[in-house]
């Protein structure tokens, strides 16, 4: 059975923004502790927000809150038609629609730390844009459809045909995640280079839409790395959440023992991996004949 | 047919005329504007009324007095390029030129290039519609445009002779060209047209007169003037081997299968040969980023509405011939490569036709791939991607030459803010470029069905050029369309120059960008769908699905919808401007900072450009040499493999 359908999609629309703070202040709780310090409350990131959304609206340019909007849109239309079970290609390319809404909105404000993070970004997706099209690709291979829900519905869970994919994803999640090594554009530390990076000139209101998308876009992710493990069996189930769960940890780990690198490091080493851990093992998909297609 | 003749024949009536007016007569103005749209509304005419009566049209079985004509045609062009090389000293393209049209007559007068009975010099199908539609409607948009610019472009330019009555004389050869192209059959006949259309854009690229201009304009003919050799060659081998000039018949021929289609490689093969020439695939891009010398008009038609999609008409029409062969090796790797390595050059260039021009090649290379892959779904999206990219790129070409005429530059860095100092040229560029690489905009839904294509080829390599370059692609798109929304304090509007039929233009573009991403089932329905239909002879499939063409027009409800949406979420907050974050030494006005003598100093906010990875010096001699290689690699091992 599935359970990528629209009652799941609006499940999502609902709790994502629940689910999404806590892992968030989860993550920061755990980080303090591999760190040696004690740590905010789990539940810090909601009264964040909270905090923000009370504050005065202050923007640089009219045009700031409508391009925020259009990423918090487009991310929640991402995440949706991802849990609706529709066609994965169509998914990723919302989520790049809307990664440029988010790009947009930095660069109107026309400030020097803002319009460094643009350029960054965008260097940041070329690097991992390649992944997550050839993640598509060898979904189609091995279960031969697009569609979120057929490839649930799968007999074998994907992740043993394409391991190299399931790598390659989880190294592309931390640009996506916006965690060191690989997190040039926006630092989440007051005493980086960057300032806040893409949300330099952002506060108040608009700052909190920023936050909660990211919850969307984090819960969506973790959704993308639960489909490599989902088959029809509803044991899948279970054993996606803790592989999703070990990821998560994963993440956090390579986050605190990892020192950010320079952005060339970031774009070849992606590349590369793209390369060794996914056209490899598309080759090897398409010369055996393995998989549906 | 009488329809027909007339789109072929109109064009080369108002040439004529345009030559013969004078200079910046009123009378030149309204001739120009009546020319161009009688073209658009007779080729809307035409395509809906054949859509209607829904049959494949065959005229002409018997034409020697029209085959005479041509024939002078053809030598009065070897005249033309003769008098030009001799002029200019590139005698390489006068010898070009004489061997090419001595052969094809030497062939024509030994009478072996009657066609077999039963075939026609004229022919009409969907593609030829979808053609008809893209050259007529976009290209007499563009030369609707050019009257306007081409006075500003006067003005601007004192040390150019202005030789504007001329420009737009060969403007309506080139779309006479193109029709004649489009709706013949007989190779000996698209020979004719691709020829013309050769040395018409040899003509415009070389309109300044400039040295660099003329330079440019010669190294556009050679490489065409090769492209149209081994068109001769097809011509002659098919002709003399397999006894056809039809290009239909040659076709059928190489998808039978038996021991005459191993023969139909080889003409196959210089055809594809001749369309990677006209569609400046790598090794051959670089004449078409030459041709931005010539003034804006003529880069959009020969980018958009003629010449490359030329080339790729020819490939997407020979793509059934070419599936799984070596033609269709040569032809998706250098498609492939192209796509890929083009994409990379673009990231380093910052003149905005530069810019455009290496997108084309980028472009082409994917509807080259498709073209090569041959299968049903790579030749529908081979179709769909050249609709979008024609009116999308029209569109950004205009666009570039209205901003050029009203700011003094073309470069990206110099569309800074242009937001707010040309907001009306802004947003037709965004709409533009958001055409050309986001979703749910044309030219991403036709990617898509280019993905899949190849993945149900099996092609991994194209698979991995797709998707690497795709990324490139969203680099150097996503750059400009930052520049351009950058909201720069304290500058004011700038006046816009933009003439008002200039405006008509650019805003009916602007719609066909939009409405084409809500109307592309219905073209596919009608018109794609019924083409493949033919010539697969199967039931034809619909790629993108219904559920994800909702999904799609969700999304462009979405965009549409973003402002009202914008103001529910903003809520009913006061909203303060403040100033933008500068490290504490903003000077108050979001533009100068506090430098460390504590003067203020002016910010300037420049692009990333990777020139140490991407530049034209690291990569496009290595790009040219690894794709000339593997083309004359292919072409050696096609024709020893026959001959052998």
């Amino acid at each position: 059975m599935t359970f990528f359908s629209w009652p799941l999609a609006i499940g999502y629309l609902i709790l994502a923004p629940f689910i999404g703070g806590f892992f968030d202040g989860l993550d920061r709780k755990i980080s303090a502790r591999m760190q040696g310090r004690t740590g905010p409350s789990v539940f810090q990131s909601f009264y964040d927000v909270s905090k923000l959304l009370q504050k005065e609206s202050k923007m640089v340019n009219h045009l700031q809150q409508f391009l925020v909007c259009g990423f918090l849109v487009f991310v929640v239309f991402t995440g949706v038609l991802f849990f609706a079970g529709a066609d994965l290609l169509m998914i990723f390319f919302a989520l790049t629609l809307a990664g440029i809404f988010y790009v947009l909105q930095a660069s109107s404000a026309n400030a020097p730390f803002s319009a460094l993070a643009v350029q960054r970004e965008l260097m940041q997706m070329m690097a991992y844009e390649p992944m997550v099209l050839l993640t598509a690709v060898g979904f189609y291979v091995v279960t031969g459809s697009f569609a979120v829900r057929e490839i649930s519905l799968a007999d074998r869970s994907a992740i043993c045909l394409m391991p190299g994919f399931f790598l390659g994803f989880i190294f592309i999640m931390i640009i996506k995640l916006r965690k060191s090594p690989f997190d040039v554009s926006t630092g989440h530390h007051a005493h980086q280079e960057v300032v806040q990076g893409l949300n330099s000139d952002l506060s108040g209101p608009v700052m909190a839409l920023v936050e909660v998308s990211h919850w969307y876009e984090n819960v969506f992710l973790y959704g993308v790395i639960g489909l490599f493990i989902l088959n029809n069996q509803l044991w899948s189930v279970p054993v996606a959440l803790v592989v999703c769960f070990l990821v998560f940890f994963l993440e956090i780990l390579i986050d605190n023992v990892c020192a950010r690198v320079k952005w060339q490091l970031m774009f070849r080493s992606t590349w590369i991996f793209t390369i060794i851990a996914g056209v490899i093992n598309l080759l090897v998909l398409i010369l055996f004949h393995l998989g549906v297609k | 047919m009488s329809m027909i003749g007339f789109l072929i024949l109109f064009p080369f009536v108002v040439a004529i005329l345009m030559a013969l007016m004078k200079k910046g007569s009123l009378l030149r103005r309204y001739t120009l504007y009546l020319g161009a749209a009688i073209i658009i509304v007779c080729d809307i005419v035409f395509a809906v009324s054949t859509l209607l009566n829904g049959q494949e049209l065959h005229f002409l079985e018997e034409t020697h007095a029209i085959d005479h004509v041509i024939l002078v045609g053809e030598w009065l062009l070897v005249a033309l390029v003769c008098f030009y090389s001799f002029k200019f000293r590139k005698y390489y393209c006068a010898l070009l030129s004489v061997v090419q049209t001595g052969a094809v007559t030497w062939l024509e007068l030994t009478g072996k290039t009657e066609l077999c009975p039963g075939s026609a010099h004229i022919m009409v199908d969907h593609l030829t519609i979808i053609m008809c539609l893209i050259v007529g409607v976009v290209g007499g948009l563009i030369v609707l445009y050019a009257m306007g610019y081409m006075r500003l472009y006067a003005k601007h330019h004192t040390d150019v002779p202005d030789r504007r009555s001329f420009f737009f004389a060969v403007l309506f050869v080139f779309l006479g060209a193109m029709h004649g192209l489009i709706f013949s059959d007989n190779m000996l006949w698209i020979y004719f047209f691709w020829e013309i259309t050769s040395v018409c854009s040899f003509l415009l690229i070389g309109y300044s007169q400039t040295e660099e201009a003329t330079n440019n304009s010669f190294r556009a003919l050679w490489m065409n003037l090769l492209g149209g050799l081994g068109f001769a060659v097809a011509i002659i081998y098919a002709t003399l081997q397999l006894s056809t000039v039809s290009l239909q018949s040659l076709i059928h021929i190489a998808i039978g299968g038996d021991e005459a289609a191993a023969l139909a490689l080889v003409p196959v093969a210089f055809l594809a040969f001749a369309g990677l020439t006209k569609s400046a695939q790598m090794p051959f891009s670089r004449w078409l980023l030459g041709a931005m010398v010539a003034p804006t008009p003529t880069s959009a038609l020969l980018h958009s509405a003629t010449m490359v999609k030329a080339g790729v008409y020819l490939l997407l029409r020979l793509g059934p011939a070419m599936t799984g062969n070596q033609a269709g090796l040569m032809i998706t790797l250098i498609g492939g490569f192209t796509f890929f390595a083009a994409s990379c050059l673009a990231i380093a260039q910052s003149d905005g036709k530069k810019v455009l021009a290496y997108s084309t090649i980028s472009n082409l290379g994917l509807i080259t791939a498709c073209a090569g892959i041959g299968t049903q779904e790579a030749i529908w999206s081979g179709i769909f991607l050249m609709i979008f990219h024609a009116v999308s790129k029209s569109l950004l070409f205009l666009t570039v030459g209205a901003i050029e005429n009203s700011t003094g530059s073309r470069n990206v860095e110099d569309m800074h803010g242009l937001i707010v100092r040309l907001p009306n040229l802004a947003y037709v560029c965004i709409v533009g470029i958001m055409g050309m690489f986001l979703a749910p905009f044309g030219m991403l839904v036709a990617k898509w069905a280019a993905l899949i294509s190849f993945v149900d080829s099996r092609n991994v390599l194209l698979m991995a050029f797709l998707c690497f370059g795709s990324a490139t692609t969203l680099f150097y798109w996503g750059k400009w369309l930052c520049t351009i929304i950058a909201v720069s304090n304290q500058t004011k509007k700038i006046k816009d120059k933009t003439k008002k039929m200039q405006w008509v233009v650019l805003g009916s573009l602007a719609a066909g960008v939009i409405l084409l991403c809500i109307t592309f089932p219905l073209i596919s329905s009608y018109v794609v769908e019924p083409y493949l239909a033919d010539v697969f002879e199967t039931g034809a499939t619909n790629i993108i699905g219904l559920g994800n063409t909702y999904l799609l027009i969700m999304m462009v409800c979405l965009l549409l919808l973003l402002p009202l949406i914008s103001r529910i979420l903003g809520g009913k907050r006061e909203v303060k401007l403040d100033l933008s974050y500068m490290g504490g030494i903003n000077e108050g006005d979001n533009r100068t900072f506090t430098d460390s003598f504590g003067e203020a100093k002016e910010m300037y906010l420049s692009n990333w450009y990777i020139t140490e990875w991407f530049g034209e010096d690291k990569m496009l001699g290595k790009s040219l040499i690894l794709s000339a290689a593997v083309m004359v690699v292919l072409l050696v091992m096609i024709v020893g493999g026959v001959i052998l």
